[in-house]
């Protein structure tokens, strides 16, 4: 049975409508103009017990507005949803136990506080018993690598030691449901990957569901294999990362730095040339030709520097509805 | 299933003593500012000392002693009863804190609460400190209240928290419809200002605006509890039924408000 169902959901907002300049200050002033947006509109899907879910979209698909009714944040504005057998909007102390919301950017600690502080309240507010969050401090501690971190004042830890005791903070209280709202935006490489290690240590160690929001495709890849795909409020694409991973980035980005300037024309054999500027030029190249045409250009080019990434989704995702290809 | 009567009695005692700890160690952290904020509370000193001079032929029937005691527990009163939720609330909705504490099983009002309590804790040395001072310069006005003006002073100075901390948190759901909420609190400071007895004891203000004066929730956040402390003869029933009863009108409207603005809350910032 489903943990997470949600059946033509919708959202729609009164947003203030402003032209700039003082003479539509004056008149919006005066006679106020509000416009309605769509954020959400008829959204269905359900995940099952234990499954790791990416969710994923453009800035202002409506990511965060789905996982804010899927936590009862916000109510919907249309359709149902229910989460670990209950009606989130309600907001009853046995849904609150069960579910978790991180987001990246966005912090439960106190900030003139050690982490320790901040923990000590949530365990007396989810009812943990003193010496059982002592253990699961520890344990969660050893997983998320925290040690001395926890007593230090959190104004004074690093973006990712900070976003490792939130993730400490917000699941202490051993959640069935995680929500998780792009929990690595803003960190290194290596702190990003150990954020991903834990993610996924925690997701089996302890069966608990996850959908997660992010910006970057390695979380997705590393965690997901079921995605879903949203775009202007609505879903696109409910299935198997890969198949989506063919339709949505056939291509990876190639980055060269040049010993000297060349004209895109020198270029057009190995891929789509994106960018050119001064001596920096951007490819895009198919994944099944990448090997042979990196090769190729090393051979063929004086190449200072090369590095070979995922395109950033959101340029995936804008381009590949701006061609339709989804639609 | 509910939990028996103990373990819910048990887990509150435990959320109550770990916020509030946890909130005094933060006020700790801000304990200058808070100096500055005590200090910053001293216009009862201030309009005694106007008073005083008003009062220098005698004729405004409160006795120099009477008048330096009023506005001593005027001061006193005003540092517990200080309440500033409402803008606390306002930074915490509009920076996106409000979410993670919705979406935590205790009704966010506790944390405020704490929060208010830990800064009178703090508060307190500073408070004593100035009260000494005072004495230290009139001599003259030192008294001590008796055991019961204490207790009932004390009383009714919690009882003036509560009201007024139940009043702004009120206030405080227009937040969930406008992102400048705290300019009410600020429109309604004129009032209280004028109306609690923090400028003039009311007992000098003509009988006409006295009148009107008691049947607002103004005068029982300062003169009342004042008057109790400094020893002066208060209907001390009257003046809790009052405060119960304006506690009774807004109570409901609070739960209100709150469940209202709940399904208005859009989590900005969030």
């Amino acid at each position: 049975m489903a943990i997470v169902c949600a059946q033509g959901l919708g959202k729609t907002y009164r947003v203030a409508d402003k032209q700039p300049g003082l003479a539509n200050t004056l008149r919006h002033f005066v006679s106020r103009r509000e416009r309605t947006i769509e954020a959400v509109r008829e959204v269905s899907f359900s995940i099952e017990p234990g499954e790791f879910v990416g969710f994923l979209g453009a800035n202002g698909a409506g990511k965060t507005t789905t996982l804010k009714m899927l936590t009862g944040l916000i109510h919907p504005t249309s359709g149902t949803v229910e989460v670990a057998g209950c009606l989130p909007h309600r907001r009853q102390a046995a849904f609150l136990g069960q579910i978790t919301l991180v987001m990246g950017q966005k912090q439960q600690l106190i900030w003139d506080l050690p982490p320790l502080d901040s923990l000590r309240v949530n365990a007396a507010v989810y009812g943990i018993p003193p010496a059982e969050s002592r253990r699961r401090i520890e344990e969660l501690a050893e997983m998320l690598e925290l040690g001395d971190e926890l007593r230090r004042p959190v104004r004074k830890l690093s973006l990712g030691q900070r976003m490792k005791a939130e993730l400490l903070a917000a699941l202490l209280h051993r959640p069935a449901v995680l929500f998780l709202d792009e929990p690595t935006l803003g960190l290194d490489v290596n702190a990003q990957a150990r954020v991903r290690s834990f993610l996924a240590d925690y997701n089996r160690r302890f069966g608990a569901t996850v959908l997660l929001t992010s910006h970057y495709m390695a979380d997705i890849t590393a965690l997901c294999p079921r995605v879903l795909l949203i775009h202007e409020g609505r879903l696109f694409y409910d299935g198997g990362l890969e198949t989506l991973t063919q339709r949505l980035a056939p291509c990876r980005e190639v980055r060269l730095e040049l010993h000297e300037p060349m004209g895109a024309g020198a270029f057009v054999s190995y891929g789509e040339v994106e960018a050119i500027q001064g001596r920096e030029v951007r490819l895009l190249i198919p994944r099944e030709r990448l090997t042979e045409q990196v090769g190729r250009l090393l051979a063929d080019h004086a190449v200072v520097d090369l590095s070979i990434s995922d395109p950033p989704i959101e340029d995936i995702i804008g381009r590949l509805f701006h061609q339709g290809a989804l639609a | 299933m509910r939990r028996p009567l103990r373990q819910r009695l048990a887990h509150g005692r435990r959320i109550a003593a770990v916020l509030l700890s946890s909130q005094y160690a933060y006020m700790l952290e801000y304990r200058a500012e808070i100096v500055l904020w005590a200090l910053s509370g001293v216009l009862p000193f201030i309009m005694l000392g106007l008073w005083s001079a008003v009062d220098a032929g005698g004729g405004l029937g409160m006795g120099p002693l009477q008048l330096a005691r009023y506005f001593l527990a005027a001061f006193v009163v005003r540092q517990f009863t200080i309440v500033w939720v409402m803008y606390t609330f306002e930074e915490d909705n509009l920076n996106g804190r409000l979410s993670p504490y919705l979406l935590q099983p205790l009704p966010l009002v506790w944390r405020y609460v704490a929060a208010h309590l830990s800064e009178q804790v703090t508060r307190l040395p500073f408070v004593a400190l100035l009260v000494g001072l005072f004495f230290l310069l009139y001599p003259a006005a030192f008294w001590w209240p008796s055991l019961s003006s204490l207790l009932l002073g004390m009383l009714a100075t919690l009882a003036a928290f509560a009201l007024r901390f139940l009043m702004q948190f009120t206030l405080t759901m227009v937040c969930f419809w406008s992102e400048k909420a705290s300019a009410l609190e600020r429109l309604l400071y004129l009032p209280y200002l004028y109306l609690s007895g923090l400028v003039a004891p009311l007992a000098l203000y003509p009988e006409g605006v006295r009148n009107v004066a008691f049947w607002t929730p103004f005068p029982y956040m300062i003169d009342v509890p004042a008057r109790i402390l400094a020893g002066e003869t208060v209907p001390v029933g009257q003046s809790f039924a009052a405060m119960a009863a304006w506690a009774a009108l807004f109570l409901p409207i609070n739960l209100l408000l709150w469940r209202r603005g709940l399904r208005h809350y859009s989590a900005m910032g969030a």
